[in-house]
């Protein structure tokens, strides 16, 4: 497995979707490919730092004029359509 | 080496109920789905449009959408994969709106052998949460997410934040699964690659906070 074939599985590596060979491979690669592991494991850092940082949190007083105008066009208009 | 669990929550079992009633005109009903998704929706919208101000309109005209199309609702994919797919469409309507000189849209796919070869492969340490204060960690990521192609990013926002599932992106985005997988693979390393400016491992302490 060369590098380029890594880098092409490593989503699915990431989100271990696949199969129990190709991950074995894979975990292979990793064990003597120093720049693979890096990659491997900053990317997966990358997604973590994101998934965990509350960018764009909505703020409790925006939150509740963005419901209040949300709910007040709701009842203005006549309803789901059917 | 551990790999990306999703922090995937699973949709109340009443969620069904609330849709029901909110299409019979319980207008209450549709307001817990609001409490239960406005925060989601937010977040999408801003990380798509990168602007506050299109994000709140954003976040307003998905729902409402949503109410009054809740009989197209045909319950075939989860009420939120659903919803994520209005807002998707309102955010990028504001995106095109705000830049008319770029195109913007979600087949955009720049493929260039480039932009997925790695070439900072300095490893991160300390962890980035020791070098960065919070406000900076959240000042970085927004300016390294922005400059991510809105197809990268809106790709990315919905699997690695929000947490749907590559078939649920797909649906949401009207997209095939391989080209969710592609644009993914390579917001992933494009967003990588920027962060190891600021993150990189700097023996020589040069340029670290």
């Amino acid at each position: 497995m060369t590098c380029s074939d890594f880098l092409k599985e490593l989503t699915d590596y990431l989100d271990e979707s696949m199969d129990a060979q190709t991950r074995a491979e894979l975990e292979d690669h990793l064990q003597w490919c120093h720049n693979c592991y890096v990659v491997c494991n900053t990317t997966k850092m990358t997604i973590e730092i994101y998934r965990d940082s509350h960018l764009y949190e909505l703020p409790d007083e925006l939150r509740g004029r963005l419901r209040s105008a949300i709910m007040s066009k709701c009842k203005g208009h006549e309803g789901p359509c059917t | 080496m551990g790999t990306i669990q999703p922090k995937v929550a699973e949709p109340a079992g009443d969620e069904m109920a609330l849709v029901h009633a909110a299409k019979a005109g319980d207008v209450s009903a549709f307001e817990q789905l609001v409490h239960r998704y406005d925060r989601n929706v937010f977040r999408i919208a801003q990380h798509i449009t990168q602007n506050r101000e299109d994000a709140e309109d954003v976040v307003q005209d998905a729902f409402l959408k949503a109410y009054q199309n809740l009989a197209n609702f045909h319950e075939q994919s989860k009420f939120y994969t659903w919803l994520v797919r209005i807002a998707v469409n309102e955010a990028l309507m504001r995106l095109r709106r705000r830049r008319p000189e770029r195109m913007v849209s979600l087949d955009e796919d720049i493929k260039t052998e480039e932009d997925s070869m790695p070439r900072e492969v300095a490893d991160w340490a300390p962890n980035p949460e020791q070098l960065y204060t919070q406000g900076e960690l959240k000042e970085i990521l927004g300016k390294t997410i922005q400059g991510l192609p809105p197809s990268f990013r809106t790709v990315f926002v919905l699997r690695d934040v929000e947490g749907l599932s590559t078939e649920e992106t797909a649906d949401a985005l009207d997209l095939s699964i391989p080209a969710v997988k592609s644009r993914l693979l390579r917001a992933r390393l494009q967003l990588r690659e920027r962060l190891s400016k600021y993150f990189k491992n700097r023996t020589s302490g040069d340029g670290k906070k």
